[in-house]
């Protein structure tokens, strides 16, 4: 290390800290300057009406989001249940197996879905789904979401499973329990909130994606509980709405944002506490 | 010896290629307790651990000979019904933590799909606890995780779901060593009570504990049975030189 | 002797995981097979011809892939400042307490937000503080472009760099800075001269992990990039990206040949992204066994 003169050292000392605290609050701007957005704007399209209602055609006054609002629910709530027993069933193999070809592969794949544009699962579904059925449909916007959630559980599940004590499972196998019911009565319910958590996560990612249902669920202005028909989103709305031509739309599209970045917002904090709370289990 | 519960046959125990455990003939004597001791890694933990059939478990886990529970080759049945009626308690108690203490008291059933009516259940529940010696100490919070419960009361809960399954045998590994000698006392006391419904094989490396609970004494050293009888006779004037410097403290 | 039931039990927990492969490769497999159409129809040239012109059946990608390429790595040079200063504020000079946990909290709260909002605020916001500029400027008020997108991919991708950098610098032993300061550093050279060393390839792993983060995003850059298929020439001209050239026009794509292209861009982009994050994994892998020797 140069020892320059001391002063001048201290002073660079400073300058650096000075410069560090600045960009490090200067990130914070952006937050703040979304979120102040958000509430502004976003708060003045919410009211009851917003939210329970169907959208109204353009030049027509009030109309709301409801069909988005259920159309999300639908969609996470189906591609949940895809995603959920297939990546449990991954994390629990991948946790209990010995180490072998299969292992190796199979945490490639979940390495490689994770880190793949979601817009390239829209497309896949697109082919899979959409252009064998001649229609779009909550479906596919569905099975696109569900292999965007699957990594997350996948690894949640896996990492839940591998910290729990190998004594439990001693102490029921010792009492006579086979295999299959140690583990599906007594591993995989010590390790309930670490899966759980894990799938909070996922749903927190997939809840705000727009990109993997524009060419799959697609969006619609009807409420419709039909999978194979298509179906609203509130990423959808945000999307269409502000890349319209009307002022109008433009204020529903801040209210649709609003709703949805509280939703997502929930969702992390919801799984964050989780986090927390499941680390101490042992 | 007449009516021996187990009786084992030139029993060997392998892990892979490593022979663990070297032509064991043993006979463990019904209704005592007998201990099992020895320096670390003579194979003590692998000799119970082939008694309830959890030795083939691990890895590379193999076992050869006989192992007769009464007339019963135990080698020929599946291992699921030996562990019913061969139970154990681990080192550190395992309560399973979603469950209460009463479930845990009921946990071979449950999890094994056997249904019991709810008058069934509470009396297995409450013999089980009081044979351990819990019964007074949970009887109003058996609806309680069993991880609220001390490390002694755990202990005792363990032993507690082993004896609700009505075993012949309950295999104990080195029990009291992660407890505070209070609650050691609580638990020796409790298996001296329990020997004469059920054989007791105790796993320990705390002579003054053989000494204290054992009827019988089997001393093991690099995986051989080098001798076994009357835990008096074998302290007081042991037959082989390695016993004698075990006792006193040479090794181990 | 084995149940049945234990049999059963773990043929489908191995079925689990032969699904997800199966999953994956199928994607793979998708792709390719839609994409070979195009690549029989122009040939190579798909992926270094620079015009896009669906009407006369011309597909090349460069345009996208330039796109891609140059807000990316801008997003991450401009993140850089603001990251690497959050990773050594929380790493180094607040590893806890309370503001600690505030900035810590507000990063999440910049990762939670979904894409197509930053979208719209930069739309709405951004935009047309980007058009006063150039009119300043004297050049064409898009407001939208290559800058605008390359400024919201910066805040996007800040949080990502930022935890990775801010885990790597946490692992930094503190018996090696108290050595630092031992021979009477200040805290600024410590952090030059230890830490950064030692945590470089880290700080390079997150780095690399952001941009991969970069490359694939799509719904902010579709909605302030302009949407222009052709290069750009400055930074302040609209353009289009592989992510925003296929959510602008798949929807609307009419003959197979126009799918195929567009599946083509998919491919290719699915092969930029993982390959990013293949590496990055690799160097973050090879860090923790180095630490752990």
């Amino acid at each position: 290390m140069r020892t320059g003169s001391y002063s001048r050292r201290i002073v660079v000392n400073r300058i650096m800290e000075g410069v560090i605290f600045f960009f490090a609050f200067i990130s914070l701007l952006p937050l703040t300057l979304i979120l102040f957005y958000l509430a502004k704007k976003g708060m003045a399209a919410i009211d009851w009406q917003f939210l329970t209602h169907l959208p109204r055609p353009v030049g027509e006054e009030g109309g709301g989001v409801v069909n988005a609002i259920v159309g999300s629910a639908i969609l996470i709530f189906c591609a949940t249940l895809m995603a959920v027993p297939l990546g449990v069933g991954a994390g629990l193999y991948l946790s209990e197996a010995k180490e072998g070809k299969l292992s190796y592969w199979t945490r490639v794949a979940v390495d490689i879905l994770q880190g793949s544009p979601s817009i390239v699962m829209g497309v896949v579904a697109y082919l899979w789904v959409v252009k064998p059925m001649q229609s779009f449909s909550a479906l596919s916007g569905s099975i696109a979401l569900a292999i965007m959630m699957l990594p997350m559980v996948i690894y949640s599940t896996e990492e839940t499973l591998k910290v729990i004590p190998y004594t439990l499972k001693e102490a029921a196998l010792a009492l006579g329990v086979p295999y299959y019911r140690t583990i599906l009565k007594v591993v995989i319910p010590a390790g309930m909130s670490g899966i759980t958590t894990g799938v909070l996560i996922g749903v927190a990612r997939i809840a705000g994606e727009t990109a993997p249902l524009l060419f799959t669920a697609f969006g619609s202005p009807f409420l419709d509980i039909n999978p194979l028909k298509p179906v609203a989103a509130l990423p959808l709305v945000v999307f269409n709405y502000a890349t319209s031509p009307y002022p109008q739309w433009w204020e529903q599209a801040w209210g649709a944002s609003l709703v949805l970045t509280f939703l997502v917002l929930c969702l992390h904090l919801t799984a964050k506490i989780g986090t927390r709370r499941w680390k101490i289990q042992f | 010896m007449e009516n021996p519960i187990l009786i084992t046959e030139n029993l060997k125990a392998y892990y892979g290629n490593h022979l663990v455990l070297k032509d064991i003939n043993l006979e463990i004597p019904r209704l005592n307790i007998t201990a099992i001791m020895g320096p670390s890694g003579c194979g003590k933990t692998t000799l119970l651990r082939c008694f309830n059939r959890l030795h083939e478990l691990s890895p590379g886990g193999r076992i050869e000979g006989q192992i007769w529970l009464g007339d019963t080759d135990i080698l020929s049945l599946d291992p699921i019904m030996v562990r019913r009626r061969i139970g154990m308690v681990f080192q550190r108690p395992n309560p399973f933590p979603t469950m209460s203490i009463y479930d845990n008291a009921i946990a071979g059933y449950k999890l094994n799909g056997m249904k019991l009516s709810r008058v069934e259940a509470d009396e297995i529940v409450e013999q089980a606890l009081r044979g351990a010696a819990l019964w007074d100490e949970v009887k109003d919070i058996l609806h309680r995780r069993g991880t609220f419960l001390s490390g002694g009361q755990q202990q005792r809960l363990c032993i507690a779901r082993a004896l609700a399954m009505n075993p012949e045998v309950i295999l104990l590994d080195e029990p009291t060593s992660a407890l505070d000698p209070k609650a050691t006392a609580h638990i020796e006391e409790l298996l001296i009570s329990l020997k004469s419904r059920v054989t007791i094989i105790i796993v320990t490396h705390n002579t003054g504990q053989a000494g204290r609970i054992a009827d019988y004494t089997a001393f093991l050293y690099l995986g051989e049975l080098v001798e076994f009888g009357p835990t008096e006779r074998l302290f007081t004037a042991p037959k082989d030189r390695r016993t004698e410097e075990y006792l006193s403290g040479k090794f181990g | 002797m084995k149940q049945l039931s234990d049999t059963l039990f773990n043929a489908v927990v191995r079925s689990c995981a032969i699904g997800t492969l199966i999953l994956v490769s199928g994607l793979c497999v998708t792709l390719v097979i839609h994409a070979m159409p195009v690549f029989r129809h122009s040939g190579l040239s798909f992926l270094f011809a620079s015009t896009w012109d669906p009407l006369r059946q011309q597909f090349g990608a460069l345009p996208f892939l330039v796109g891609t390429v140059i807000t990316a790595v801008l997003g991450v040079l401009i993140s850089l400042p603001f990251s690497l200063s959050i990773a050594f504020f929380l790493g180094e000079y607040f590893p806890s307490g309370k503001l600690s946990i505030f900035f810590q909290s507000a990063t999440d709260l910049l990762a939670g937000i979904p894409s197509v909002i930053y979208g719209f605020w930069g739309l709405f916001v951004v935009a047309p503080f980007m058009q006063k500029i150039e009119i300043r400027l004297g050049i064409m008020p898009y407001g939208v472009g290559i800058a605008t997108a390359s400024i919201i991919l910066a805040i996007m991708i800040v949080p990502y760099t930022a935890s990775v950098s801010r885990e790597i610098i946490k692992l930094v032993p503190s018996d090696l800075k108290e050595a630092a300061y031992a021979l009477g550093a200040t805290r600024w050279e410590v952090v030059r001269h230890v830490v950064i060393p030692y945590a470089h390839s880290g700080i390079l792993a997150g780095i690399l992990l952001a941009l991969g983060r970069a490359i694939g995003e799509t719904m902010a850059v579709t909605m302030v990039i302009g949407n222009r298929n052709e290069f750009p020439k400055s930074i302040f001209d609209p353009a289009n990206t592989m992510a925003s050239v296929i959510a602008n026009e798949f929807a609307e794509a009419s003959d197979d040949i126009y799918l195929s292209a567009l599946i083509a861009v998919a491919l290719l982009l699915f092969l930029f992204t993982t390959v990013m994050n293949m590496f990055g994994r690799f160097v973050i892998k090879k860090l923790t066994v180095r630490q752990e020797s």
